[in-house]
């Protein structure tokens, strides 16, 4: 009877701390990843908590989740989306920037030029493409093809991006 | 000859008095002008602080650290083109002049006129580069890149630079700040790098353009608050003692023509009066 007693006292006390100790371990299970996605003129998110960013780069498009490796990359003219942590999706077009992923799940993306995708106008964008184009036919230096083919690089994504 | 002396000092003051009056006036618009500006500066200046602050993350985190080598230093040092300010410009040229002497070899790019006289005179051979029609609008993201691609293109090298500019603080308060730049090799060598995954010199050299146009914005942003709320401040007072200037010259100007007056009663008067005794 005492043993009984002894052990169920010491079943509490244990099953206390156990529980406890899950809890902890239940937090440290959650990663967060704290997103900064600005512009220079604009802010668009500043150290937030998201749960996942996929990033168009010139080594390619790649989905970032908390936890990911460390890196660097180029950003090429696309669509940012964003999975913010409620589990409402936004998309942005960037025009250029630089991304940057940290060892403690810190992202700094730093677009030259971001908006809201539903803010686009696909005939304006068209009408871009369709200007950079002809930019291109008559370019004569290698500077202003290179201007002109950049300019194509980049409607063509912005007509994408409206699609 | 006196009432010709005292007739005189009337009209001095009266030029001197209008003068100030003008000069008045002037400051005083001066300080509704750098107002507007100094809000239009701050507004944007807040919207621009994630994205600098941003861009100095990666080299914080990756522990890059700058090489003492013998390829020098280089300083950006960020001002403008328009004085009356108070102590922005001064402050940048004095860490500029105190930072050539203890290192010689030291390369100066300069945005903006005003830092460029001061270092004219004694630096002229450390500066490598200088940007004017700086300060009369905004700065853009475009006139950061522009600046980093001349500084690119002029093929300076450093092993450890720096930017130099006036941090804004408050309304009434800026501290002159540096933030850090590091070159190609040095981000290459940085005790961190290794964690960062599929870095090639192609990706390094992007980044670290691209934070170098970047960080540049952030300062000017940083430093046209700066300006406009210390040319707001040192118009202020200058209107402040112009009005001081004018009570005491009103006073002195009243008091002289009373002065002049009674000179004229008392001759008038003594005039009278010696003709009323010769009679």
């Amino acid at each position: 009877m005492e043993r009984m007693a002894l052990t169920r006292s010491a079943l509490r006390l244990f099953s206390g701390r156990f529980t406890q100790a899950c809890q902890v371990r239940g937090y440290a299970d959650a990663p967060s990843m704290s997103l900064t996605f600005a512009a220079p003129s604009q802010v668009l998110y500043n150290n937030i908590s998201v749960k996942q960013i996929d990033v168009p780069s010139f080594s390619g498009s790649f989905g970032i989740l908390p936890a990911h490796v460390p890196t660097l990359a180029v950003l090429k003219p696309g669509v940012v989306t964003v999975f913010e942590n409620d589990g409402s999706t936004k998309k942005f077009f960037v025009s250029s920037g630089t991304v940057t992923i940290n060892e403690d799940s810190t992202v700094q993306l730093l677009a030259e030029e971001a908006v809201p995708v539903d803010t686009l106008d696909i005939s304006a964008a068209k009408e871009l493409l369709a200007q950079s184009q002809s930019q291109l036919a008559s370019a004569s230096s290698e500077v202003a093809k290179a201007e002109a083919e950049i300019s194509i690089e980049v409607s063509e994504a912005l007509v994408k991006a409206c699609e | 000859s006196q009432q010709v002396r005292g007739m005189a000092t009337l009209k001095m003051i009266s030029i001197r008095l209008k003068s100030v009056k003008n000069i008045q006036k002037i400051t005083q618009s001066m300080k509704m002008v750098s107002a507007a500006k100094y809000t239009k500066a701050e507004r944007e200046l807040k919207l621009a602080r994630p994205y600098g602050i941003g861009a100095q993350e990666f080299y914080k985190k990756a522990e890059v650290k700058g090489e003492e080598g013998e390829k020098g230093q280089l300083i950006i040092a960020v001002s403008s083109d328009r004085g009356l300010c108070g102590a922005v410009h001064s402050s940048i040229g004095r860490i500029v002049k105190t930072d050539i002497a203890a290192n010689p070899n030291t390369k100066v790019v300069i945005v903006g006129d005003k830092v460029r006289n001061i270092l004219q005179r004694l630096y002229a051979k450390n500066i490598a580069m200088v940007v004017t029609e700086v300060g009369r609008k905004p700065a853009v993201f475009g006139d950061a890149a522009l600046v980093a691609q001349s500084i690119i293109n002029s093929g300076i090298e450093f092993s450890k630079g720096k930017i130099l500019f006036n941090a804004f603080r408050t309304v009434v308060s800026f501290r002159t700040t540096e933030m850090p730049l590091y070159s190609q090799n040095a981000v290459a060598n940085a005790s961190k790098l290794p964690v960062y995954d599929s870095l090639d010199s192609d990706v390094i050299q992007s980044y670290t353009e691209f934070s170098l146009a970047s960080l540049l914005f952030y300062s000017m942003k940083e430093n046209a608050t700066s300006e406009q709320s210390s040319r707001m401040t040192a118009m202020d007072n200058a209107s402040k003692n112009a009005g001081e200037m004018i009570d005491k010259l009103t006073m002195t100007f009243n008091r002289t023509r009373q002065a002049v007056i009674t000179r004229e009663l008392i001759e008038i008067i003594s005039g009278a009066a010696a003709l009323e005794t010769k009679n």
